[in-house]
């Protein structure tokens, strides 16, 4: 299995370890990631207002460069998810939206919303599934109670996003179970942490997470797992209280590529 | 010599505001075969009715076109007045020049054009138009209710105290309905099994009404007047006519791990069961899912505790074929499923309740013995939030439904009401959009929970409820106040929409009863035949037909029974003559029609025919029953030799009114 | 109605491509709002006062920049009208304006540390630049 793989630019940088682990471990999988030479940024941010052409154009020649090789684009960052599988959508659905980016990118030839997005995800769960997983782990998290961090952007707007129960979730439990961890389910695993809004107001970000950590710690949390690099940020620098990695380095962990800290 | 006569109603400014009506008479008149041309302000009153009788008449007239309103509206109202004037009612042909003309245009010239072209085509049909005598048919004198609710139960009393026969179909192993898990109801605060047992009790005693239940309609044939209903008696593993309710097997059977549907699943009952105590028939019935002798083929301990012999592990499924003249349709409602609503934690806490499992929380009967405590500690829930409109209103959420479910602002008035009257000491919140309470000392009431009972509304809604430390965090909005309330609640109550009960799409398919987007039946008339289906001889009561309250839901069950007994009380219905008849000489016997008939009206007959050689053979060929034949015209499309037609819908008449448009 | 107020209308529903008229005012996504403590208007307040053309109170609405584009009341909205996109349309219009971006580049140094991702400086500027 050969798949494109856009790791944004966060994971060249402050999100190494996401990038690297991801990528032993699709190894490990039997799944190979190929990253295209010259992708570009994404954006971070999906633009709401329709008329917001210019900043999609690199979600699409990502998305165009993926058709071309026959591939489907898999995705890491829960933001650059969110950008390209909407992008996406919108390129297939939008008329306008279409029109407009294919007469500006002028590419070999047009692209209208052809290629399939995963998020690494759903790579796990659809195309590898947790029975062959399950059937790789060598040193099974036993005993780690887990919560699942989802935040926003993994999961909504969830017509769009199509990856789970935008409001009970279960990949992430899913996934831990498969790694032999306990899954702890608590409720404000998809509400937001502040994002961007950190830069802007640290104090409301602060709120935000402090009510996300207390809410897992009541429920049994012993540490946190999430796909996205400015969760992780906003849990770690305006929380502490728990543990946060990423699910890929839980990953690693249970297929014997990294130890347990 | 045809001579007709064409009436063109103005219908008060419906038609003639947007319809040149002088123009369109004046045109038509120049018809060939029209001898009279007149409009009239509304064609359909006292004097226009004596006008087209005058008519006939005076110019002898031979077939009559009024241009008006829908033929659903007005044709039979205009058939009875040309009979009344001598002339064959099936001569009178309508254009409809309001619903398809001046309704849907705002042009002028263009809406008095077309109904210039469709009054054309109704003369050109007319014309071909011949003499219709409706046939008679029997009415079975026993009538068939669906559902065995408050709504399936009143209407049978109903019919029954008539003096008809009615047989109750219920799907469950006993009547009662939801009615029968309500604690309260509203604005009287009358106990719901006080008032329902005896009515059930009623029913189950009546000489003229006969219950089946755990039963279910499988198939339906025939028409008004001779429904065949084929009726599924499931196997109850239990003789009903042996079972004496003693309820000894309910309490020896082994298997204790069976979520109790009466309770919503709030308890545990055994395999073997009487769903509750005054169940009627009050008969034990096997759950095959859980009972370890169905399953495994040992234990047997109900068989072995029951004194009079009545468990049967051999009992199958039987099949019963009955004839109704009538069918009434009740078979009520459920809350819609609340698991996409994962914002609100049900299913993941179970503190998180729905309304119905309330009444059962706060029912005397029900698992907690009616002392409200709350299902995952059984403590007395100090802080309670009622959250209103939880999937009623929502357009397009992909979870919710459009309507307004009705009943939910009133029975969480109840609620709030009956739990600070018994527990003074308990805080309660209602999130809500609107509170609409228009009944009959409705407002007083929900007036009365704000006021003596000091509930707290608060007009907003709740965006998501966090479970934590035992608590449930209530996150919600008041918009009167700007604020974002945050309540750590002991009980969150949701006040789930309600949707027709699943059976209803099967059995509206088998019925050929036609439904809403949402499932619920469709009336006749949504104001002037609110309890008859579209469907001759199928009759509405209750929720299947849109959300409703007990008073309503009684109301409307009285009114379709009065409905059945006008139907039944007649020893023949008027058939209608608009049916298929087959041309024998071109008909080639090939069955195309049979396939297709709904009502199974066609049949074939070997005949003799005359041969061009003078010989004589045996020919297979269609014959159609007018009787039960509804003239839907699907055997007419279907034949390919055109030997099928439809009286007063031939395809000459049909081919007559294409060419009088493309003139 | 001021004629250009109008067309501030039309520009912020062609971006949303939402009718406002559809909302019923049940304030459930301002229940559902993580910022909500932070703003002066709601995400039902911003979507009512785009309907009413209020675009005097809008040029001025600050809790734009609270908002955090978590879409949780999109997705919670029982009538499709999606308030996010509303908040981010508005946004968008105040950004477009001269003089309206919230955010210039000198400030960033100040407002990260070590640690912040390129992903919140990305959609920093996105959001609160043109």
């Amino acid at each position: 299995m050969t798949f494109r793989y856009y790791p944004g630019c966060t994971l060249k940088t402050k999100a190494r370890k996401l990038d690297e682990t991801a990528r032993r471990c699709a190894a490990a999988l039997g799944a190979e990631l190929v990253e295209p030479a010259d992708w570009q940024c994404c954006g971070a941010v999906y633009p709401m207002a329709k008329d917001e052409i210019a900043p999609k154009l690199s979600a699409v020649r990502a998305l165009a460069d993926a058709k071309a090789q026959g591939q489907e684009l898999v995705t890491l960052c829960a933001a650059c998810h969110n950008v390209l599988k909407r992008t996406n959508l919108d390129m297939a659905n939008d008329e306008h939206t279409r029109d407009a980016a294919n007469r500006y990118l002028q590419l070999p030839e047009a692209y209208s919303g052809e290629t399939t997005v995963l998020h690494y995800l759903e790579l796990l769960r659809d195309r590898i599934g947790w029975d062959a997983i399950r059937a790789k782990v060598t040193h099974p998290l036993t005993g780690r109670k887990i919560g699942a961090y989802y935040g926003c952007l993994l999961l909504r707007p969830a017509r769009e996003m199509q990856m789970d129960d935008a409001e009970n979730p279960t990949i992430i439990e899913d996934f831990l179970r498969a790694i032999g961890a306990e899954p702890v389910v608590y409720a404000m695993r998809n509400e937001c942490c502040g994002a961007y809004v950190t830069m802007e107001d640290r104090a409301a970000a602060k709120a935000r997470v402090e009510a996300i950590l207390q809410n897992a710690q009541a429920c049994g949390c012993e540490e946190l797992t999430t796909a996205c690099p400015l969760c992780l940020y906003n849990l770690r620098e305006n929380g502490g209280a728990l543990k946060v990695t990423y699910f890929t380095e839980l990953l690693a962990q249970a297929l014997g590529l990294e130890a347990a800290e | 010599m045809q001579r007709i006569g064409v009436f063109v109603c103005h219908c008060g400014t419906n038609i003639a505001a947007t319809v040149d009506v002088a123009q369109v008479a004046e045109t038509l008149g120049k018809e060939p075969g029209v001898v009279l041309a007149t409009d009239y302000p509304y064609m359909c009153s006292q004097s226009g009715q004596d006008m087209i009788e005058n008519a006939i008449r005076e110019q002898k007239l031979t077939g009559v076109v009024i241009c008006s309103c829908s033929p659903r509206m007005h044709e039979a109202t205009f058939r009875k007045t040309v009979a009344r004037a001598g002339l064959n009612p099936y001569l009178l042909e309508i254009a409809n020049v309001r619903e398809q003309c001046s309704w849907v245009h705002k042009d002028r010239e263009e809406a008095t054009q077309k109904a210039i072209i469709l009054g054309r085509a109704a003369i050109a049909k007319v014309t071909l138009n011949a003499p219709l005598v409706a046939g008679e048919s029997p009415v079975v004198k026993r009538a068939l209710v669906i559902g065995g609710g408050i709504a399936g139960i009143q209407t049978a009393l109903d019919i029954a105290d008539a003096g008809f026969e009615v047989d109750i179909v219920e799907k469950e192993a006993t009547i009662g309905g939801k009615m029968a898990q309500l604690d309260k109801t509203f604005p009287t605060l009358d106990c719901a099994a006080c008032i329902l047992t005896p009515k059930m009790v009623d029913a189950a005693q009546h000489e003229k009404i006969n219950i089946l239940s755990y039963s279910e309609v499988e198939a339906v044939g025939g028409f008004v007047g001779s429904f065949r209903v084929k009726i599924r008696r499931k196997a109850r593993y239990v003789d009903e006519t042996k079972c004496t309710g003693c309820g000894l097997c309910t309490e020896k059977c082994p298997q204790k791990a069976v979520p109790n549907p009466f309770n919503l699943g709030l308890d545990t009952r055994r395999a073997i069961a009487i769903p509750f105590a005054q169940a009627v028939p009050k008969v034990a019935y096997i759950d095959p899912n859980y009972c370890t002798m169905l399953k495994t083929g040992k234990c047997g301990v109900c068989s072995k505790v029951c004194t009079v012999g009545a468990i049967d592990y051999k009992q199958q499924d039987t099949l019963e074929e009955r004839e109704y003249g009538a069918i009434v349709a009740a078979t009520g409602y459920r809350p819609i499923s609340l698991e996409k609503y994962g914002e609100y934690a049900y299913g993941q806490s179970p503190d998180v309740v729905t309304s119905l499992e309330l009444e059962r929380l706060m029912n005397a009967a029900g698992p907690t013995g009616g002392t409200l405590l709350r299902p995952s500690d059984r403590t007395h829930p100090k802080t309670i939030v009622f959250v209103q409109c939880v999937g009623s209103r929502c357009e397009e959420d992909g979870r919710g439904k459009p309507y307004c479910s009705k009943i939910c602002c009133m029975y969480t008035a109840k609620h709030a009401m009956l739990i600070r009257e018994k527990y003074p000491d308990t805080e309660v919140y209602v999130f809500y959009i609107d509170v609409r309470t228009p009944g009959k000392n409705f407002d007083e009431f929900y007036r009365r929970a704000v006021e003596e009972y000091g509930v707290h509304y608060i007009t907003g809604q709740v965006g998501k409820i966090v479970p934590e430390n035992g608590k449930l965090l209530v996150q919600g909005s008041d918009l009167l106040a700007g604020m974002q309330p945050k309540i750590a609640a002991d009980l969150v109550v949701l006040a789930a929409a309600i949707e027709p009960d699943p059976s209803a799409r099967s059995l509206a398919t088998l019925l050929t009863a036609s439904m809403d987007t949402n499932d619920f039946f469709t009336e006749a008339h949504p104001k002037l035949r609110p309890v008859e289906s579209p469907t001759a001889g199928v009759f509405l009561s209750g929720a299947c037909q849109g959300p409703k309250d007990i008073p309503e839901t009684v109301a409307q069950a009285g009114a379709a029974a009065a409905k059945v007994i006008g139907l039944l009380s007649r020893d023949h219905i008027v058939c209608n003559p608009c049916v298929a008849t087959p041309n024998e000489q071109m008909c080639n016997g090939c069955s195309s029609c049979e396939k297709v008939c709904p009502y199974g009206a066609i049949t074939y007959a070997d005949k003799e025919f005359r041969m061009p050689d003078r010989t004589t053979a045996l020919r297979r060929v269609a014959q159609v029953n007018p009787a039960v034949c509804q003239g839907c015209g699907a055997c007419t499309v279907a034949c390919p030799s055109g030997a099928m037609d439809l009286l007063g819908f031939s395809n000459k008449q049909i081919m007559a009114e294409v060419d009088a448009i493309c003139r | 109605m001021n004629d250009t107020y109008l067309e501030y209308q039309a520009e912020i529903l062609r971006m949303t491509d939402r009718d406002p008229k559809r909302c019923m005012i049940c304030g459930k996504c301002t229940a559902s709002c993580p910022a909500f403590s932070e703003m002066d208007f709601h995400p039902h307040q911003i979507v009512g006062m785009v309907e009413r053309c209020e675009f005097d109170v809008l040029e001025t609405v600050e809790g734009l920049w609270h908002c955090m584009s978590c879409m949780a009341c999109s997705e919670r909205c029982p009538r499709d009208v999606q308030p996010a996109r509303f908040m981010d349309a508005v946004r968008q219009w105040r950004i477009r304006k001269q003089g309206g971006e919230h955010l210039h580049p000198q400030q960033v140094p100040e407002k990260i540390d070590e640690a912040t991702p390129q992903q919140a400086i990305a959609a920093a500027f996105r959001k609160y630049r043109k």
